[in-house]
């Protein structure tokens, strides 16, 4: 089975995702998110049109508290 | 709540980027018990900036958790991405590309990039060549830094918008260890001077303020206060007192006494 990185871990590939099929099978729909593939920012309105291939590593940050 | 935001004289307002601001404390949002406490102390402050750091989601965690930006709004404070955490340039550059488009395009940010995990002293090289590179890019660079007076001066030149000395060690709540640097620092510079770091109680805050800094950023002192929502008061206070005292201009040290009753008429 086909694998991404996600946040750092092994994340099983799903079939032709693009990124907002992605955000959303993690149930992260609507909330404060950026999504960065391969170290680069992927803006929200081209979520769907940006599609994962194998190895691809992918990071999804939120805002947390800190000084 | 709306109090903090009362008009202050618009002469005395803090201006960074180009946005004023009434109050001169910004705050950080880590450290605390809760959402909750982060709120009542964040509130108490009055502080309108404060900080946040970017990290990864933690896939499989309850997606319905409060989230720090519910109880601390965009829409209510300018919120200031940090890239806390980072060592290199290019670890904090990347922070900060995802954090403006996290923030719909917000560019106002705070850069700190670390030499090591003990001292969280900042490693300047590397802190020079991310500002130069985020300025490039667009962003409003707020830079802590070493209180060098010409590392400040180059991260300045670079086209930072504020620069930020550390007064001791993050978290240190050491208070201002070298109040000299620090006055060369607001003397030379031609951007607003906020000290960053090492805050640990009122009077530090009254005497960077004192030394005519345009503000102050802390997070431990309050958070880590016993009563850290009494602290945001503390400190609120403290720093319109510092300002108010650098705006009257004190009197004059002497090594003498002078009384304060006349002299003529005693019985």
């Amino acid at each position: 089975m086909p694998q991404i990185e996600l946040n750092g871990a092994p994340h099983a590939l799903p079939d032709g995702a693009n990124l907002r099929e992605l955000v959303a099978a993690l149930g992260l729909d609507g909330q404060a998110l950026a999504l960065a593939v391969n170290r680069s920012v992927v803006p929200r309105e081209r979520w769907a049109a940006t599609f994962l291939s194998p190895h691809d590593k992918v990071d999804v940050v939120r805002a947390i508290g800190g000084g | 709540m709306n109090d903090m935001h009362e008009d202050r004289p618009r002469a005395d307002r803090l201006i960074i980027a180009g946005k004023q601001y009434n109050s001169r404390l910004l705050v950080g949002s880590g450290k605390y018990r809760d959402l909750d406490q982060t709120r009542e102390a964040t509130d108490a402050s009055g502080a309108e900036i404060i900080t946040v750091a970017i990290r990864r989601v933690n896939i499989g965690q309850d997606p319905h958790a409060p989230n720090l930006l519910d109880v601390v709004p965009p829409s209510t404070y300018t919120i200031l991405p940090n890239t806390a955490g980072c060592y290199t340039a290019q670890d904090a550059v990347y922070t900060l590309q995802l954090a403006r488009e996290l923030l719909n395009g917000h560019k106002l940010v705070k850069l700190e990039v670390l030499g090591d995990e003990k001292t969280l002293f900042p490693n300047m090289p590397e802190t020079l060549r991310a500002a130069e590179t985020l300025v490039r890019d667009g962003f409003d660079v707020m830079v802590y830094c070493s209180d060098d007076p010409i590392q400040a001066k180059m991260l300045e030149d670079i086209g930072c918008v504020a620069v930020m000395p550390l007064a001791s060690l993050i978290g240190s709540g050491m208070g201002i260890l070298n109040p000299w640097n620090l006055s060369l620092i607001i003397e030379q510079a031609k951007v607003p001077v906020l000290v960053d770091a090492g805050v640990g109680t009122a009077s530090d805050a009254a005497l960077a303020m004192e030394l005519g800094c345009d503000g102050v950023l802390m997070n431990s002192a309050i958070a880590l206060a016993r009563d850290p929502v009494r602290m945001a008061r503390a400190m609120r206070l403290a720093v319109e007192a510092g300002r108010e005292a650098y705006l009257a201009g004190r009197m004059a040290r002497r090594f003498a006494a002078s009384p304060s009753s006349p002299m003529a008429g005693r019985v």
